[in-house]
């Protein structure tokens, strides 16, 4: 055993506890709504084109890099209510906040939307952070966070407008959007509760809709907690047609990098009966991070990428 | 070099310089670009510097190589070392030395980091083994701790070391942490 596992296990041991009564409390608020557990692959044989994640190969197969094209294709076949704790790969993510192989919470709705996404992403995290005893408050990175609902909703272009002094929806620029978001807006979020990002720029939908009477912008929202990026929701995109032309877009993206890429023909032939629906990704990983107070994700991960 | 592939320690060069990557934050969100936000330290001035880079860009890694030296003695603001291949003489300018002279004796080979023909930088063996010219007792009678006095070594430097080391032992020396190992030898 190398010499610094011990006491590094040792001392983690307390946020590793609270890890395994985190992933209860999931399974318990889940239940408790109706929704049904879900297993999907973790090898797959397709994933969704996207320029800025590099999935890892496996035999010719593909590691999971989110669960989300199984589950829509189990929504497909008439599941309405389902969520899933999947382990999930990116290629090249390990920082502060990232570890290669990481833990997410998806789950979606049939006839949902983005605010309802939403307003389970506050019962959840406020139900979670009761229930272990930690009451309405959080203390992260030394400040006070109220979970109470309503979290802070701000849009897109305003937060931009405030912070970086431009709108990514008139003029859409996804380098810049990149680097300011991560140097100028989040920083300057407000601290005291959870802040809602809506409305993302029409070029950043991913696999969200767009907005029936603005096209100019997604229904699209990330969560920020502390700072910390936490899931990310949609009013999901059922026009497969709309659907196919994102993928060939994004497809090419990833051609000019010098990476391969293929469209997911088995679910691109799903989302033809894919029902209005809602979905979100949740990181469980910082989740964890937030409800034992501690910024860096190494401490709630038993065997991190650099002590495998 | 790709910026993905940095990390902390890689020393790159800007607008010619060379700088020691301090820290490396990565900042990624869930669906856009990685972003780097660097910490650098100017490796001639010492002076420090944030840079941002994002996925796809590159920098330029400083050509560096290292070379075995040993430390022969003091000349002024410099320390000179003897390269223990060439037997070739070079000055390592104070600032490089800093607080590794606490542990440097004369013999000691070091390993010297060097852009070009410039020293960069210096590491100290992970272990060295010293004597010690003088203990003093703490004052702090309550505190029973297995290092309650501190020991002068011959380098000048101060270690805490267990009640039972004396004057003219020889210890050994982390020096990466500046901590007392062990002894090695007592005084007959």
């Amino acid at each position: 055993m190398p010499s610094e596992e011990r006491p590094r296990l040792v001392r983690i041991k307390a946020y590793l506890e609270r890890r395994a009564l985190v992933l209860q409390l999931i399974r318990a608020f889940f239940a408790g709504q109706g929704f049904l557990e879900v297993d999907t692959p973790v090898r797959v044989a397709e994933v969704a084109p996207e320029e800025h994640i590099t999935p890892f190969r496996s035999e010719g197969w593909w590691l999971s890099t989110s669960p989300e094209l199984h589950m829509k294709r189990l929504l497909a076949a008439g599941y309405e209510r389902i969520f899933q704790i999947a382990r999930c790969f990116r290629k090249g993510e390990a920082g502060r906040h990232h570890n290669p192989e990481f833990t997410m919470l998806e789950w979606y709705r049939a006839g949902g939307d983005v605010q309802q996404m939403m307003w389970d992403t506050e019962a959840l995290t406020l139900s979670i952070a009761q229930r272990l005893g930690l009451g309405a408050e959080i203390e992260f990175n030394g400040r006070r966070i109220d979970l109470r609902a309503p979290w802070l909703r701000v849009t897109v272009r305003d937060a931009f407008r405030t912070a970086a002094g431009w709108d990514p929806i008139a003029s859409p620029d996804a380098l810049r959007f990149d680097v300011d978001l991560a140097t100028r807006v989040i920083p300057t979020l407000e601290a005291g509760r959870p802040v809602i990002l809506e409305g993302y720029p029409a070029a950043m939908a991913s696999l969200a809709r767009l907005k029936p009477d603005d096209p100019a912008v997604a229904e699209r929202a990330e969560v920020f907690v502390g700072g910390l990026e936490i899931a990310n929701a949609y009013t999901e995109l059922n026009d497969p047609r709309e659907q196919r032309a994102r993928f060939e877009a994004e497809a090419a993206r990833i051609r000019d990098q010098g990476r391969e890429a293929s469209l997911p023909g088995r679910f691109l032939e799903a989302i033809e009966t894919l029902p209005a629906c809602g979905g979100i990704a949740l990181g469980v990983d910082r989740l964890v991070m937030l409800m034992c107070g501690t910024d860096a994700i190494e401490d709630v991960i038993a065997f991190p990428a650099d002590a495998i | 070099m790709d910026i993905e592939d940095v990390h902390k320690n890689v020393k790159i060069l800007i607008d010619g310089k060379p700088y020691n990557i301090d820290d490396v934050d990565f900042v990624k969100p869930g669906k856009g670009r990685a972003i780097y936000r660097l910490k650098l330290r100017n490796l001639l001035e010492g002076s420090t510097l944030d840079r941002t880079y994002h996925s796809a860009e590159k920098v330029e890694e400083a050509p560096v190589t290292t070379r075995e030296e040993q430390y022969l003695y003091r000349e002024g603001d410099a320390y000179v070392f003897m390269n223990t291949e060439t037997f070739e003489q070079m000055h390592v300018p104070e600032r490089l030395i800093g607080d590794h002279s606490a542990f440097l004796k004369e013999g000691t080979v070091v390993t010297v980091l060097m852009l070009g023909d410039d020293p960069i930088d210096v590491t100290l063996p992970a272990h060295v083994e010293l004597a010690v010219v003088g203990t003093e007792m703490s004052t702090k009678a309550a505190t029973i701790t297995p290092q309650n006095k501190a020991a002068r070594l011959e380098t000048g430097g101060t270690v805490g070391v267990p009640a039972f080391i004396k004057e003219g032992d020889i210890i050994k020396v982390d020096t990466r942490t500046g901590a007392y190992v062990e002894r090695v030898a007592t005084k007959k």
